[in-house]
């Protein structure tokens, strides 16, 4: 389901509240610590803004924003986690990022009906790994622009 | 030595022959008696005629060996020069393009040219009698060798002899323990290619390369020097065994001969073959390119420019250091770094520069074949065609350049009837022209055809409903000839009539402004139009003005600014619930960029007195209201990615100096 070739993917793990996801490594571009964001006005409002990322300017999301969970306030362990996703490089904020995780093809399950605070819709399955749950994002609709939420734009 | 990593190089030279025989035929047209013009064009064709058939394009190297034909008549004055004549060299020349396009996109370059085939033959023997006597005075001694020859290989043979140059058979051996067999043939290869030209292999220089000989190869080379020279040569490289070198029988050459060949030869009795060291009257700019330069992908210098950015933001700290540490030497080496790294950045930008040429040399033969096409006499004149724009422009700036030239042909220069009547010389004069001026590149079309008859164009634009009657009255000379341009104007079948323009003139008036260039007309009725360009040198340096909003920095191109004011309270008015200010004269609405980006408005009224950028669009402005000015600088325009594609009132970003982003201000969208 993820990678047809391998029937093993690797996974970063990251953290959002209580919450354990997981992107496919082979996405990542890297891993950030927060740096000076700045603002991109009438935008949706989990863009964050742009940051300079070695002279590539890259637009960051707010992951729990995205969410719609409740924000936080960055600490130490805050991660900017750059994306490449059908030819867009994109930012995500999320609380920490430490793991990588090989998880075998089999284990991973379609979503559940419902599942943490995650709208169903950015979830492309869940796995079980060592005692937590890790949810898989579908980065094509964590990216997609098109969503309920109205473009708040200036006439 | 496969073809294909050569075929950039190709495609390159084959256009830039292409291009010599383009103009020089317009030259011959004008002076159909000057030989030296054919002489020069024959030497083009025949360059292309090589690397082509190297190059294993058959069709393209049988056209151009046609066109060679032709105009080796010419040249031995057996064909008088004729405008159909020339008409048939221009469809080769067009047909010869298209090949080439397709090769560069990918194609096989194959191409059904038996029409044109056809009518070079035609010409031909319409009066070409082909001579008989070749000079042969060669020695032609023992021939050991299966060596076949094509067409095309026998002619430059043939060719080379009657230039008293030599024509050697080799035969090189390599050491039996050779590791690097290839390497070492590449080698001797490179040594043959300095001292004359490698006509035939065999093996093939692709089974060579791959290694599919044993010890020995043969290769029939062309050259002036003597057999002991290339033989000592060839020994220098390292593995080589035994160098076995023969004339080559001449007379073997003749005896396959056809017709066509034989014509060839006293034809190309003065041509000198492509890789002659150049002497005498052809100064080959070919080779000195060659020499000094080298192509780089646009991708790689992007590449640069982007590091060199990062650079550029670490300098910035460097100074910030160096101001805290106070250190002497320190000081000293940051502050050589920074002017280093200035003398850099315009290294970097000059590179990415290209002569305006490459665009501007496909006009004269368009322009050629719409007069021809349209029955128009016209004098079309290019000026300075080596103004150096930055890669990224010369990219876009073509089409909107050909839709105006075809304008001003079409609609703008009168036909030699009509121009006779209103007594002005029957060929009409076009002129393209390009020049720099400050931070800008201009490029002018002038012609002196019928000029814009304001009348019609008010009353379409009225008919069309892009302007009200009394919008109408209040226009002046230069509003009226720019609604020629508005969107919704015209349309290509209705405008012929009204002496005019305007086929999709929308298009070509949004390309230039998209590349941050403007454009402008002149006319006078009767008299002639000229529509002027204003293009940036670069698209991704512009000057800016930084403003601050809180405790955000934006920026402003300069290139929209009129000027900045700081504006007291009280000279603000009121119109129709907006805020406006008499700005010399001109009614200007303000528009508080503070709203518009959703900047947190802190304690207001604090200041008495507004900064405000006048910024204008066209003949509109406005007056963006900031908190403060930062000053002018010079920035690179980087866009906001892919995901954040169409941001309202942005058009992109840059990084400034201390690594922060900064957006820029798109203020074509503040102006309604």
């Amino acid at each position: 389901m993820l990678e047809t070739t391998s029937n093993q993917s690797k996974m970063i793990v990251f953290q959002l509240k209580d919450e354990y996801y997981g992107v496919p490594v082979d996405t990542v571009g890297s891993i950030e610590r927060v740096q000076q964001i700045t603002r991109v006005p009438n935008t949706q409002s989990f863009i964050k803004g742009v940051i300079n990322l070695r002279g590539v300017v890259t637009p960051i999301i707010d992951l729990r924003e995205r969410f719609q969970m409740d924000a936080a306030e960055f600490t130490d362990q805050t991660r900017i986690i750059i994306v490449h996703f059908d030819g867009k490089d994109v930012g995500l904020i999320v609380d920490s990022a430490k793991d990588v995780v090989d998880l075998p093809e089999d284990s991973i399950e379609p979503p559940p009906e419902v599942i943490g605070s995650v709208e169903v819709d950015y979830i492309r399955g869940v796995a079980k790994d060592n005692n937590r749950l890790l949810i898989l994002l579908n980065l094509e609709k964590v990216l997609s622009m098109d969503e309920k939420e109205s473009l708040s734009t200036v006439d | 030595m496969d073809t294909n990593q050569y075929l950039e190089v190709f495609i390159d030279e084959s256009t830039e022959n292409l291009q010599v025989v383009n103009d020089r035929l317009l030259d011959l047209e004008k002076n159909a008696d000057d030989l030296s013009i054919v002489n020069d064009i024959f030497r083009a064709a025949h360059t292309l005629k090589g690397m082509s058939a190297t190059m294993g394009f058959e069709d393209l190297a049988d056209l151009t060996h046609k066109l060679e034909n032709v105009l080796d008549a010419i040249r031995n004055e057996q064909i008088n020069v004729s405008t159909s004549i020339l008409d048939v060299l221009f469809d080769s020349v067009e047909a010869l393009e298209d090949m080439i396009s397709d090769i560069s996109n990918g194609g096989d370059g194959k191409k059904d040219v038996q029409a044109i085939v056809g009518q070079l033959k035609a010409i031909e023997s319409g009066e070409a009698v082909g001579e008989n006597e070749s000079p042969k005075s060669e020695t032609a001694t023992q021939l050991s060798s299966d060596i076949s020859l094509d067409e095309f290989e026998q002619t430059v043979l043939e060719e080379a002899l009657s230039q008293g140059q030599h024509v050697y058979h080799i035969s090189v051996s390599l050491a039996e323990d050779c590791l690097l067999k290839a390497a070492r043939v590449y080698m001797v290869f490179e040594v043959l290619e300095q001292s004359g030209e490698v006509i035939k292999s065999i093996p093939t220089v692709e089974q060579l390369e791959d290694e599919q000989f044993d010890e020995t190869f043969d290769i029939i080379v062309v050259s002036e020097q003597d057999d002991e020279a290339i033989k000592a040569k060839i020994y220098k490289v390292s593995e080589v065994k035994d160098v076995q070198i023969k004339a080559f029988d001449s007379s073997r050459i003749r005896s396959e001969e056809e017709g066509t060949t034989e014509e060839e030869v006293s034809a190309t009795t003065e041509a000198k073959p492509e890789k002659e060291s150049e002497e005498t009257d052809s100064p080959k700019r070919q080779k000195a390119v060659s020499n000094k330069t080298i192509r780089v992908n646009i991708e790689r210098l992007d590449t640069l420019m982007n590091l060199f950015e990062e650079m550029i933001i670490d300098r910035g700290r460097l100074e910030q250091i160096s101001r805290e540490i106070e250190h002497q030497d320190f000081r000293e080496t940051v502050e050589r770094m920074t002017r280093i790294s200035s003398d850099l950045q315009n290294v970097i930008l000059t590179m990415r520069m290209v002569p305006i040429e490459q665009v501007f040399n496909r006009f004269p033969r368009m322009v050629r074949n719409l007069a021809r096409d349209l029955g128009k006499k016209i004098d079309f004149q290019i000026e300075g065609a080596e103004t150096e724009l930055d890669r990224t422009v010369i990219d876009e700036i073509g089409d909107p350049l050909v839709h105006l030239i075809r304008n001003a042909v079409d609609h703008g220069i009168e036909t030699p009837e009509k121009r006779a009547a209103s007594g002005k010389s029957e060929t009409g004069r076009l002129i393209l022209k390009a020049y720099h001026s400050g931070n800008h590149v201009f490029v002018e079309i002038k012609d002196d055809g019928g000029g814009i008859n304001q009348d019609k164009v008010l009353q379409k634009a009225l008919k069309n409903d892009i302007i009200t009657n009394e919008q109408a009255s209040n226009l002046n000379d230069r509003q009226i000839f720019e609604l020629i341009m508005a969107s919704g104007f015209s349309t290509a079948d209705q405008i012929s009539d009204i002496s005019g323009r305007g086929v999709g003139l929308d298009v070509v008036k949004n390309t230039i402004e998209s590349l941050g260039g403007t454009i402008e007309i002149d006319s006078e009725y009767g008299e002639g139009t000229t529509f002027s360009i204003k293009l940036p040198l670069t698209l991704s340096i512009i000057s800016v003005l930084l403003v601050v909003l809180k405790d955000e920095t934006f920026a402003v191109p300069l290139s929209s600014i009129i000027e900045t004011a700081v504006i007291h309270k009280k000279e603000i008015y009121k119109a129709r619930g907006r805020e406006v200010i008499d700005f010399r004269g001109n009614i200007v609405p303000l528009v508080h960029l503070k709203e518009v980006f959703a900047v947190e408005q802190d304690q207001d009224n604090a200041d008495d007195y507004y900064s405000v950028v006048i910024v204008r669009k066209g003949d509109q402005m406005a007056g963006l209201v900031v908190d403060s000015f930062i000053g002018q600088k010079e920035i690179v325009l980087k866009n906001l990615g892919q995901y954040l594609k169409d941001v309202f009132a942005i058009s992109g970003a840059t990084i400034l100096g201390d690594g922060e982003v900064a957006l820029i201000v798109d203020t074509n969208a503040l102006i309604k």
